[in-house]
């Protein structure tokens, strides 16, 4: 009997030589990534931890810190690091989004079972990992027993064909699906098929990330010479593929033509069955647009928006944020260019920092404001204002919005 | 082996699908202590709830519950008093955080309709059978599996790590109800 890529992998890491929907398996975490939020609320130090080496701290989604609480947060996770000899410390500097960071140092290996706290963390799935963003109780033990258990989902299987056509991307995948299919809620997401390969990993992990947004527990892609070629840049190696069997029992496997898609806006409130085709939305003025977050403030990201942006100006009475996915990003569009091209268009760059994805520190939204986000949650109030309206799309799509001022196809504008 | 999860009755507060950790616990709630960010709670899906409920109380709501973050809502929900969640369908991460923090969830196939706000509504998670005293109807459902009855009988995760030697013993139970933050250094 066949098993789908996220049943194979956790049967090889349950030691277990079938592992099927509904079963409940008890794992090792190879990789536990705490966050600076784990560390604001409730931390008390552990007396002992299972293994210093698997564990990462990320100080990303209120950094540099704004608030006192916050502030004690950073000094929590400092003193923490100190105490155990954690060598895996993204303190502010170093730092990043959690998801970004995790990718740019290759800690997410496929065939691997990688948790954090950030709700997100299924982005890892683009590199074949169980990644799994879980509640701080729940990595607090984690962090010190080194292991947890699953109730595994049934699978959906996404099975790509075609190309992507130019100015669509993962985001519009995404989008599509979430538009089409609705919500997967208790249900893992696969993603494949020979249109896979057109896919660069950026939109991989787009797509991965937002698994969260349709309530899925794990999204996985499989191993292919893109993501080897990937892993191998990052110096990634001696990893064991988790790859689904011909056999396998899916819940659905649905089929999703590239050649076919254009770009996609979600409604505010959820992706879910709220989504069009950029050329089917009414001309909604925007006071705000961001291009960020873990899902979309890759240097990927930030590239394409600076081409749309270059020598064009962001409308008038629109605020444009970027916020790049980590510090790395960050230099490297520097260096590149791009951050030129968006702060001369008018943009705001920001730090890297979660900040404006959760209303958090900054960005945030006023009643009655409009905002056209390529972040990763729509949902009412989440970036301050219940009575503010969010619409999502890709970044290509945001910046494109920001120079017409309203919502706009970025095929338009080139 | 664990304390057995006994069968819980109180009173029903129904609510619809799809409600999101954003709707129970806003970021800018996450600013604040426990208590302060609890009064936030469904505070734009039915303002001024956190006022009514009592402790012992259910929440009962539709599909999809808790879709969103990994912010821990169960403390908000302890915090409030609420003794048990039920849900036609719970997101995984946040059936998780429920669990951890010893908090009872049930998953009950029509449980919108079977319950109305105000009945007063009996779960026993052990053997999923679930009733309804208003209507004197009861039914029974999927208990919760044995490794997530230990967790839930022995209080959540916290304790049973304290009870293990990876955290102090005194501070387990204040941390899970958010009545202390202890800095990294006393702890140690
Ligand atoms: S950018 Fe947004 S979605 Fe991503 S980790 Fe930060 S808060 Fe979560």
């Amino acid at each position: 009997m066949g098993m789908t890529m996220i049943e194979k992998l956790l049967a090889r890491k349950a030691a277990l030589p079938l592992v099927q929907a509904g079963d409940t398996v008890v794992v090792d975490v190879d990789m536990c990534v705490l966050i600076d939020l784990q560390f604001a609320t409730t931390w008390v130090q552990p007396l002992k931890i299972a293994d210093p080496d698997r564990v990462t701290v990320v100080m990303d989604h209120a950094v540099p810190a704004p608030s006192l609480k916050d502030a004690t947060g950073g000094t929590h996770a400092r003193a923490f690091v100190k105490a155990f000899g954690i060598e895996r410390f993204y303190d502010v500097g170093r730092h990043g989004i959690c998801h970004e960071v995790i990718a740019e140092n290759g800690l997410a290996r496929p065939g691997e079972v990688l948790a954090c706290t950030d709700s997100h963390t299924c982005a890892a799935g683009a590199y074949n990992t169980a990644a799994r963003g879980l509640g701080p109780v729940e990595m607090y033990a984690i962090l010190c027993t080194g292991s947890t258990w699953f109730q595994v989902a049934p699978t959906v299987r996404y099975e790509l064909t075609g190309r992507l056509p130019e100015h669509v991307s993962g985001k519009d995948v995404f989008l599509h699906i979430a538009a089409t299919w609705g919500d997967a809620t208790n249900q893992n997401l696969e993603y494949g098929g020979p249109g896979l390969a057109s896919v660069p990993m950026n939109d991989r992990r787009t797509i991965a990330t937002q698994g969260a947004e349709v309530s899925a527990d794990f999204s996985t892609f499989g191993v292919d010479d893109v993501l080897r070629s990937f892993l191998a840049e990052r110096g990634v190696t001696g990893f064991e593929a988790a790859d689904a069997d011909d056999d396998a029992t899916y819940l659905d496997v649905r089929a999703v033509d590239l050649d076919d898609l254009e770009p996609y806006v979600a409604r505010p409130g959820t992706v879910s069955k709220n989504g069009v085709p950029v050329s089917q939305i009414e001309r909604r003025r925007l006071d705000q647009a961001f291009i960020g977050s873990c899902a979309n403030g890759q240097l990927e990201d930030l590239r394409i928006a600076a081409e749309i942006l270059d020598g064009r100006q962001v409308a008038p009475g629109v605020r444009l944020l970027v916020t790049p996915a980590s510090q790395q990003v960050y230099r490297e569009a520097m260096r590149a260019g791009y951050l030129q091209s968006l702060a001369d268009a008018g943009a705001v760059v920001t730090n890297s920092t979660c900040g404006a994805c959760f209303g958090y520190h900054m960005g945030v939204l006023g009643p009655g404001e409009v905002c056209l986000t390529s972040s990763t949650r729509n949902f009412t109030g989440r970036m301050g204002s219940t009575e503010a309206e969010i619409f999502m799309a890709s970044p290509a799509t945001v910046a494109a919005s920001a120079v017409a001022g309203y919502i706009t196809d970025p095929r338009s504008l080139t | 082996m664990s304390p057995a999860v006994e069968p819980i009755t109180g009173r029903a507060w129904v609510f619809g699908d799809s409600l999101n950790t954003d709707a129970m616990y806003p970021a800018h709630a996450m600013k604040l202590d426990l208590a302060e960010a609890a009064k936030h709670v469904f505070y734009q899906v039915r303002p001024g709830w956190t006022d009514l409920v009592q402790p012992g109380d259910i929440v009962v709501a539709g599909k999809n519950f808790g879709v969103g973050s990994s912010r821990p809502v169960a403390n908000l929900f302890q915090h409030l008093g609420v003794a048990a969640l039920i849900a036609e369908e719970f997101n995984s991460l946040f059936l998780r955080n429920a669990i951890n923090a010893g908090l009872p969830a049930l998953t009950v196939p029509g449980a919108t309709t079977f319950f109305s706000d105000g009945d007063t509504a009996t779960l026993d998670v052990t053997t999923g059978r679930y009733a309804n005293e208003s209507t004197g109807v009861e039914e029974r459902t999927a208990p919760l599996p044995d490794l997530v009855l230990d967790i839930i009988g022995n209080g959540g995760v916290l304790p049973m790590l304290a009870r293990a030697g990876y955290l102090p013993e005194a501070v387990a139970g204040l941390l899970l109800n958010g009545a202390v933050t202890i800095s990294a250094t006393s702890a140690a």
